[in-house]
């Protein structure tokens, strides 16, 4: 049986477990041997992306030792996936590193490119929205950019699509980043929050009721913007949206 | 140590490995109606384009569109009627101030822009197609190309001294993005497709 | 004042944000427009983008070759090491020719080097002729964007400005009327002055010929009613032969204002008869990007501003929150190589969503070497202190997973338990609500659902 290595940034960790939960069910549910080392920290992003990827050592010395055993590791979280496959790096055992980084999935990729999914068992009866996240779309993929001269996909709508009673509904900007940028929230606040606060108001004139996404950390920051303005509109992560088992009366967190 | 030597081994300093330069046959060659594409784009970019039958036409066209509106100049002898011809050498640059219509050839247009080439020889002073208040030009439709690789192609190494590639009337967005015709060149630009019947 | 200031400066006025964003989105979407229109646009991107690579590698002999060239055909050429270098020599060029009046078309390459001051202040009156500078000259500021200088400025606050330096009637603003009174204006200018200075877009080193792009037509004006002609250009806009233009013409303006060509691609070969013809070469700085293998690829650039117009902080934080000439993502990987401790803020005021390199028409990697640039400006000691200090303190917890977990719980009872006082603590609140805490990690129910269950 494939092994599959479940890495859980941080931030998803403390504060969105039924993320992660949502996504260790998607897993096994697809009958692979899941596994959650317990070890695990974070990926290093906040650190570099700050510009101190030399402090980064200890970070990319325990994904090493946690993951290394695993087929495949699948991240709920498609910034801290490309983080690790752009910038995994051992001092020591680089091409360990290299292998390692190549193994590396987002979940919604994985589930489209690896398991090559057809159908899910899944009900969501609500109006959707989808917010790319810039790490996910212009990283690694996995739409096709607004910017672009290319045809038209969509990994994380053809997903969607397959959930029972989802209405998907469309932005006036349908890719344009909603600020969060890690430190940049706090460190551009202004230019964060107004960013979020345009995000965020076109999801909600377009009438959606859950914004969804593949990673926590953009909808974090809208979700701080929405309950900020008392807004209707939640955020639910994809996993938790593929992962609602046709029961009647989910109550996703947010 | 002079500014030139400087500069140039500041960047001898910085060895750079080869880089070939691209292909560029690939790029280009568009095919369909080149005329209808070429009317087309000129339309959006605030230009027009009239089709006309023999140099004849075209004199006729010039009476009905500026007939008795101010001085017309022209570099075209059959063109000589219409307007005051004028001779690349007799041209003080600043007496053509007051000139409302100038008619001029282009060499080549391109459809996919909307522009036409002329180099200085067709404009009798550079300054010609840039002081009138409207430009008209004249280019044959055979020379309407489809896209500017093919343009380069055919101009390959000509000599000049100036040339321009134009494409529509002079225009700017400079106040709240809100277009307006006429910023310091011509406000209108007429291309009189010349088909020659004989 | 760093960018973050600025820009919280500038967002205490949300409508002109709302504003300034969707003058420039308008912008992008006519750039998408145009980028659909042509077929094999992501080709010509790869190809322009090889064509400057080769001119990178190989910009000494094509700067010789453009050189004599262009003397062949009867121009003057000059280089100049540095922006005062280049202000003397254009200095020199007015004086030996008695002229004391100059018109100028855009040129962000002067505005670089502070040509106007420095000409001012020796007595020497210039008129910029492209109708945004016009603007900033009579409002006496500097430009904002550099392909839409007066972005930032609304028509109602121009009509004030033509009102009391143009005459035109009070309370003006229709963009039409205000065109055709600066078009009186310059008209008059233009047919007065001796001398003109213009920008170069693309110098051609097979020919010695150079191409000036504008819509307004003002580059040609100034240029062809003058008796001498001085372009400025900076090192890196040499491109090999003629026909690459066909390349760069074609992605240019689709690009920059979503515009299939500009209305005038004007190619210099040489003077008129009884005219001068001058090229000032100017290096300051350009030369030690090169050195940069992280950072050259940023001297690709061809001015379009295509990255200002899609990025999602330029629009909100608008041009002068940059304190460059050239603003936005590519000012921010620019501007560092001049002064790294000045502009240390630059390469982080941004998200790094990756728009502005998908735009780029010669394909620079600017959101990849602004992540380099956060690197190279941390290791050189450029970052606060205190952000220093946090970035250790969290690598020495992100590095031990035990001193990671209690960080969390602490983290999350506080959270839970004093939501108020966390609030305060972080300009994280400032406009959102911080998350809620959970009681349980996903570890915590992972080791509770599925180790301890399957023992």
């Amino acid at each position: 049986m494939m092994t599959v290595g479940l890495f859980i940034p941080c931030y998803m960790d403390q504060l969105y477990p039924n993320a992660a939960i949502a996504t260790l069910e998607l897993l096994e549910g697809l009958s692979l041997d899941v596994v959650y080392p317990l070890h695990q920290t974070c990926c290093g992003q906040p650190l570099a992306n700050s510009g101190f990827s030399h402090l980064t050592q200890g970070c990319n010395a325990l994904f090493i030792e946690n993951f290394s055993r695993f087929d495949y590791v699948v991240c709920p979280s498609g910034s801290c996936a490309l983080h690790i496959k752009e910038h995994l790096s051992s001092l020591n055992q680089q091409e360990d590193a290299t292998a390692l980084a190549s193994r590396v999935y987002e979940l919604v990729e994985f589930l489209t490119d690896v398991i090559k999914i057809q159908a899910l068992d899944a009900s969501f009866p609500h109006k959707v929205s989808l917010h790319h996240s810039c790490h996910s779309l212009r990283g690694l993929y996995l739409a096709q950019m607004s910017e672009l001269s290319s045809p038209t996909f969509s990994k994380p709508n053809d997903l969607l699509n397959m959930v029972d009673g989802l209405e998907l509904v469309k932005l006036e900007r349908s890719d344009e980043c909603c600020g969060f940028g890690g430190t940049f929230c706090v460190f551009e606040e202004a230019v964060s929050a107004k960013m979020g606060k345009d995000r965020v108001d076109d999801h909600v004139v377009s009438g959606s009721e859950y914004i969804t996404s593949s990673d926590m950390s953009c909808l974090m920051h809208m979700e701080g913007i929405l309950k900020r303005n008392h807004s209707a509109t939640k955020v639910i992560h994809i996993a938790e949206i593929l992962n609602s088992k046709s029961a009647p009366n989910i109550e996703p967190k947010g | 140590m002079d500014s030139k030597r400087k500069i140039l081994d500041a960047i001898a300093r910085h060895k750079h490995p080869p880089v070939p330069l691209p292909d560029l046959d690939r790029l280009g060659f568009i095919s369909g109606d080149q005329v209808a594409a070429f009317t087309a784009t000129l339309t959006a970019i605030g230009g027009r384009s009239f089709q006309l039958g023999g140099k004849m036409a075209i004199a006729e066209k010039v009476r009905e569109l500026w007939g008795g509106r101010g001085r017309v100049i022209t570099t075209l002898d059959y063109l000589a009627d219409v307007g005051e011809q004028v001779f690349p050498g007799d041209i003080i640059p600043q007496r053509l101030h007051d000139v409302e219509l100038a008619i001029i050839e282009a060499r080549y247009a391109v459809a996919e822009n909307g522009a036409v080439w002329i180099p200085e020889v067709l404009m009798g002073h550079r300054i010609v197609p840039f002081i009138c208040q409207h430009l008209a030009v004249v280019v044959p439709i055979g020379a309407i190309l489809p896209t500017m690789h093919d343009a380069y192609r055919l101009i390959g190494s000509e000599q000049y001294g100036f040339a321009c590639f134009i494409a529509g009337p002079s225009k700017t967005a400079d106040i709240e993005q809100a277009l307006v015709l006429g910023a310091h060149g011509p406000r209108t630009m007429t291309v009189f497709i010349l088909v020659e019947t004989t | 004042m760093d960018h973050a200031s600025l820009a919280s400066t500038f967002n205490k006025d949300e409508p002109r944000v709302d504003w300034h964003d969707e003058s420039l989105w308008w912008v992008r979407q006519k750039r998408d427009l145009q980028a659909r229109s042509v077929a094999d646009w992501e080709v010509l991107r790869e190809v322009a983008s090889a064509i400057k690579n080769n001119v990178l590698a190989n910009l000494g002999t094509y700067l010789q070759a453009f050189e004599s060239h262009a003397i062949k055909r009867g121009i003057v050429v000059h280089w100049a090491a540095d922006a005062g270098e280049h202000n003397a020599i254009i200095h020199r060029i007015l004086e030996e020719n008695r002229i004391t009046a100059m018109v100028k078309s855009k040129s962000m390459l002067t505005e670089e080097c502070g040509l106007n001051a420095y000409l001012a202040d020796r007595g020497i009156h210039v008129v910029d002729s492209d109708l945004g500078e016009r603007i900033l000259q009579l409002a006496d500021e500097r430009p904002s964007h550099i392909v839409m200088p007066a972005i930032h400025k609304k028509k109602e606050e121009i009509g004030e400005l033509f009102h009391e330096f143009l005459g035109t009637p009070k309370g003006e603003s229709d963009p039409q009327r205000l065109t055709e009174a600066a078009r009186l204006h310059l008209r008059e200018v233009f047919l007065t002055r001796k001398a003109a200075l213009t920008g170069v877009n693309f110098a051609i080193a097979e020919t010695g010929e150079f191409v000036v792009c504008t819509n307004e037509g003002n580059a040609d004006m100034g240029a062809h009613l003058s008796d001498v002609h001085i372009a400025s250009m900076g090192i890196e806009k040499l491109i090999p032969q003629r026909e690459h233009l066909g390349v760069f013409l074609r992605l240019l303006a689709r690009s920059g204002t979503g515009q299939p060509i500009t209305t005038y691609s004007s190619h210099f070969s040489g003077p008129r008869q009884g005219q001068q013809m001058h090229i000032v070469i100017v290096d300051n700085g350009r030369s030690t990007q090169l050195g940069r293998a992280d950072f050259k690829a940023s001297l690709k650039c061809i001015r379009c501003g295509a990255c200002m117009n899609t990025c999602p902080v330029y629009r909100r934080s608008g041009g002068y929150s940059y304190r460059t000439t050239v603003a936005g993502p590519i000012g921010s990987i620019l501007a560092p190589n001049l002064d790294m401790r000045d502009y240390a803020d630059l390469p982080f005021a941004s998200t790094l969503c990756g728009s502005c390199t998908n735009v780029c028409p010669v394909k620079i990697d600017i959101h990849e070497q602004l992540y380099k640039w956060r690197q190279v400006l941390a290791k050189e000691g450029h970052v606060a202190h205190s952000k220093s200090l946090l970035m250790k303190g969290a690598a020495a917890v992100l590095s031990r997973p035990s001193w990671y977990q209690v960080s969390g719980k602490l983290l999350r009872w506080f959270l839970r338990h004093f939501p108020k006082i966390a609030s305060k603590f972080t300009k994280w609140s400032d406009h959102r609500e911080l998350p809620e805490a959970p009681k349980q990690t996903f570890a915590g129910w992972y080791k509770q659902n599925r180790v301890e269950r399957n023992g």
